[in-house]
C-alpha cells in the first residue's frame, strides 16, 4: 500500500517541480526580454550565432526535407490512387508541408543539433566559471553570451522550416511527376490554385517563428541554470531536447486549432 | 579598505556565516585560510556583490556592496580583479583576447594601445610568448597566470585570488607567490589570497584571516595568528596539519559496532 | 578578420536563401493574386448547391474565370444565392448563359460551370444568370433509380 501512496507522492513532486520549472522559466524570459535588444548593440556576435545555430544545421534540414518530401510524394500517391485523384499530388504534399510537416520537423531537428548544442555550451561556460568572470569583469552575460545565442536560434529556425518545406515539394515533385508520372502541370496547377499565401505560407511561418522563440528560450534558459556539475550538463542538454520537443508538439496544436480550425 | 560586519550567509538550511566580523587592510595581501568548504569561495562572493547576504554589510571602499544597486555594483566590479580557482579563459578567444576583453568591453582606447597594454601584461606573468594560444593549448599553470594578466588588464585596485595555487607544482607555486605579492606591492594593491595551503600563504600574508565552522577563529598578522593557536585548539589543528580535532569531531557518529548490528559493547 | 567576413558572407546568403524559400512558396507557388483579381459581380440563384463553398472556382470551357464570393439564403425563394466575382478580362458573358454546379472528378471540389449562350449583351456587375442547374445529389440520383426501378 506504501508503494502506491510513494508513487503517487513521487508524482506530486514531479507536478511542483515542474510547475516551479515553468515559473523560474518565466522570470527568466522576462529578465533575458531586457537584454533582447541590447544584444544587437554587438551585431558580429548575433551573426555568429545564426551561423552556428542556422547554417551548421542546414544539412540536416534540407537533407531531412528532401527525404520526407520523397515519402510523402510515394505515400501520397499511394493513398490518393485509390481515389484516382493522383492529380491532387501537388496539393497533398505542398499543404502538409508548408502548414504542419515543415515547421514542426525542422523545429524538432533543430532542437536536438542546435538546441541542445546552444545548452551545453552555455552551461561549461557556467561550470568553467566564465559567466561568472564576464559578471566580475562587470559584463552582463545575458547580454553578452545569451542574448545573441537567443537571436541565432529564433532567426534561424523560421528559415529552416522555410528551406525544408521548399525542398520537400520539390522533392514530391520528383517521385510523383518524374518517376510516377504525374501530370507535370497538375502537380503545380494544384497547387497554385489551393495554397494560400497568407493562410497557409503565412500560418506555416508564423508557427515556425513561435516555435524558434520557444526552442531559444528552452536552449537558453536550461543552459544557463544547469548545475555546474557534468551530469547537471548532460541533464540540461536531455531536458532542452524533450522540453523543446513536447513545447513544440504542443504548441502546434494550439496554433493550427486557433488557425485552421473549424 | 574591505570590511564585512556582522555578516551571516546561509545556503538552503546550511549555515555558512554565522555573523563574521572580518577586516582586510589596504595595501596589504590578505590570506584567508580554512578547511575545505567553510565558504571562502562565498566570502569572494560576497565581496565581490554576485551574493548578498542574508544579514549584515559587505563594505568595500565605502561603498556598500550588499546593498549596491547594478550601477555601481558594476562600477566598482571595474576596479576589482578576480582570478578564478581554474582561470575561467573565454575558450573561443585567444590569451591575447581574453587579456583585451576587459580593455575593449570598459574602455575606449584605439587597437593599437590596447595591444601594447596586452603585452605588458603577459610580460608582467611571463606569457608574451603565448599571445596567439587558445586557452585549451596552454598547461594549468600557464592558463593560470593568462587569468591573471587578464584579471589585471584594468589596472584593479582590488585582487580576489580563489585558491590559487591549487594542483600547483613547486615551481608553479613559486612563481606565483612571487607574481601576487610583487604585483602588491609594485601597484599598491590591497588583495584577497583564499586558499587551504597554509605555508605558502603564510610566507606571503600581510595579514591572516582564518574561519571554520561559519566563524573567524583567527585574526592578525602571521606571527600573531599563530601564537593564538594556544588558545584555540580548531586553529592549532588545522594549522599544525593534525589529523584529530576539533574540526573533524564531529565525523564518527555511531559507534562501528553498532552500526553493524553487533551487540557488546552496550 | 577574414574568418568574421567568411562567417557573415555565409550568413548572409543563408538568410536571403530561407527568405527565398518563404516569399517563392508565397508569391510564386501558392494562389497569391488570383483571389485579388479585379472583377465584377454577378449572382446566380440555385435550388441545391450541394458542396459548393466559397471561394469554390467560377468556371468556363474549364478555364477559371473567378471566384464564388459568398453564398446566401434568400428566404423569400428558399433558394441559395451565390455570389461570384468574374475577372474583369472576362466581360462578354452573354446574358443569357447558364451556370451549372458540377463536380471536379469522381470525389472532387465542386465548381460553377458557366455556359455561354448566343445573346449579344453581355452580363455587367450586379447581373443575375436566371438559367441554373443545381448540384448532383448523389443520395436523390440513388433514390430517383431505386423509386424507378420498384415501380417497374
Amino acid at each position: 500500500m506504501s508503494r502506491v501512496v510513494d508513487a503517487i507522492a513521487r508524482l506530486g513532486r514531479m507536478v511542483i517541480g515542474g510547475v516551479r520549472h515553468a515559473g523560474s522559466m518565466a522570470l527568466f524570459a522576462v529578465e533575458l526580454a531586457w537584454v533582447l535588444m541590447p544584444s544587437w548593440a554587438r551585431p558580429r556576435d548575433i551573426f555568429q550565432q545564426v551561423y552556428a545555430a542556422g547554417v551548421l544545421s542546414l544539412v540536416i534540414i534540407i537533407v531531412a526535407g528532401g527525404f520526407v518530401g520523397l515519402v510523402l510524394g510515394l505515400q501520397g500517391y499511394n493513398i490518393l490512387s485509390n481515389f484516382n485523384a493522383s492529380e491532387s499530388l501537388g496539393v497533398m504534399v505542398a499543404l502538409s508541408l508548408v502548414r504542419e510537416l515543415g515547421p514542426v520537423v525542422a523545429a524538432l531537428l533543430f532542437a536536438g543539433r542546435a538546441g541542445s548544442a546552444i545548452t551545453a555550451e552555455i552551461a561549461l561556460m557556467k561550470t568553467t566559471e566564465q559567466l561568472a568572470a564576464l559578471e566580475m569583469m562587470a559584463v552582463d552575460p545575458l547580454r553578452r553570451v545569451i542574448g545573441p545565442r537567443f537571436w541565432g536560434a529564433m532567426i534561424s529556425v523560421p528559415l529552416l522550416a522555410a528551406l525544408f518545406s521548399m525542398v520537400g515539394i520539390i522533392g514530391g515533385y520528383l517521385i510523383g511527376v518524374v518517376v510516377l508520372g504525374v501530370d507535370q502541370a497538375s502537380y503545380w496547377g494544384q497547387i497554385a490554385e489551393q495554397m494560400e499565401a497568407w493562410e497557409d505560407v503565412g500560418g506555416g511561418a508564423i508557427k515556425s517563428l513561435a516555435f524558434g522563440a520557444v526552442i531559444a528560450l528552452i536552449a537558453v534558459y536550461e543552459g544557463y541554470r544547469a548545475e555546474p556539475t557534468a551530469s547537471g550538463m548532460a541533464r540540461a542538454t536531455t531536458q532542452t531536447v524533450v522540453l523543446s520537443s513536447l513545447a513544440v508538439l504542443g504548441l502546434d496544436f494550439v496554433m493550427t486549432a486557433f488557425m485552421f480550425g473549424a | 579598505m574591505i570590511e564585512l560586519d556582522q555578516v551571516q550567509f546561509a545556503r538552503g538550511r546550511q549555515v555558512i556565516f554565522g555573523g563574521v566580523d572580518m577586516a582586510f587592510p589596504r595595501g596589504q595581501v590578505t590570506a584567508v585560510l580554512g578547511p575545505s568548504g567553510t565558504g571562502k569561495t562565498t566570502l569572494l562572493r560576497l565581496i565581490g556583490g554576485q551574493v548578498r547576504p542574508s544579514a549584515g554589510r559587505v563594505v568595500v571602499d565605502g561603498t556598500e556592496v550588499s546593498r549596491a544597486r547594478r550601477k555601481t555594483l558594476y562600477a566598482l566590479r571595474r576596479r576589482m580583479g578576480v582570478l578564478f580557482q581554474n582561470g575561467a579563459l573565454f575558450t573561443d578567444l585567444t590569451v591575447g583576447e581574453n587579456v583585451a576583453f576587459p580593455l575593449r568591453a570598459h574602455s575606449r582606447l584605439d587597437e593599437a594601445l590596447i595591444e601594447r597594454i596586452v603585452l605588458f601584461k603577459l610580460e608582467a606573468v611571463g606569457l608574451r610568448s603565448a599571445r596567439g594560444k587558445y586557452p585549451a593549448e596552454l598547461s594549468g599553470g600557464m592558463a593560470r597566470r593568462a587569468a591573471l594578466a587578464r584579471a589585471m588588464a584594468l589596472d584593479p585596485e582590488i585582487m580576489l585570488y580563489d585558491e590559487p595555487f591549487a594542483g600547483q607544482d613547486p615551481v608553479g607555486m613559486g612563481v606565483l607567490l612571487r607574481l601576487i605579492r610583487r604585483l602588491n606591492d609594485a601597484l599598491g594593491l590591497t588583495s584577497i589570497v583564499v586558499t587551504h595551503d597554509v605555508s605558502e600563504a603564510l610566507s606571503i600574508a600581510d595579514h591572516v584571516i582564518v574561519i571554520a565552522g561559519g566563524r573567524v577563529i583567527g585574526q592578525g598578522a602571521p606571527e600573531e595568528v599563530l601564537a593564538q593557536r594556544e588558545s584555540e585548539p580548531a586553529l592549532a589543528q588545522f594549522l599544525d596539519g593534525a589529523a584529530d580535532g576539533p574540526l573533524n569531531a564531529g565525523d564518527v557518529g555511531t559507534p562501528l559496532a553498532e552500526e553493524l548490528g553487533l551487540g557488546g559493547g552496550r | 578578420m577574414n574568418v568574421q567576413r567568411g562567417v557573415e558572407l555565409v550568413v548572409g546568403v543563408f538568410v536571403l536563401a530561407g527568405i527565398a524559400a518563404l516569399m517563392v512558396m508565397a508569391l510564386q507557388w501558392s494562389n497569391f493574386g488570383a483571389s485579388r483579381v479585379s472583377g465584377y459581380e454577378i449572382t446566380a440563384r440555385f435550388d441545391n448547391i450541394g458542396g459548393l463553398t466559397v471561394q469554390s472556382p467560377v468556371k468556363l470551357a474549364g478555364l477559371t474565370i473567378g471566384r464564388v464570393d459568398s453564398i446566401e439564403l434568400d428566404s423569400e425563394t428558399f433558394q441559395a444565392e451565390v455570389h461570384m466575382v468574374i475577372d474583369d478580362r472576362y466581360d462578354n458573358l452573354p446574358t443569357d448563359s447558364f451556370a451549372n454546379i458540377y463536380t471536379a472528378g469522381l470525389l472532387g471540389a465542386q465548381y460553377v460551370e458557366i455556359s455561354p449562350g448566343g445573346a449579344l449583351e453581355s452580363l455587367e456587375d450586379g447581373d443575375r444568370i436566371t438559367m441554373t442547374q443545381s448540384a448532383i445529389i448523389l443520395e436523390s440520383v440513388v433514390s430517383k433509380f431505386l423509386f424507378d426501378k420498384a415501380k417497374e
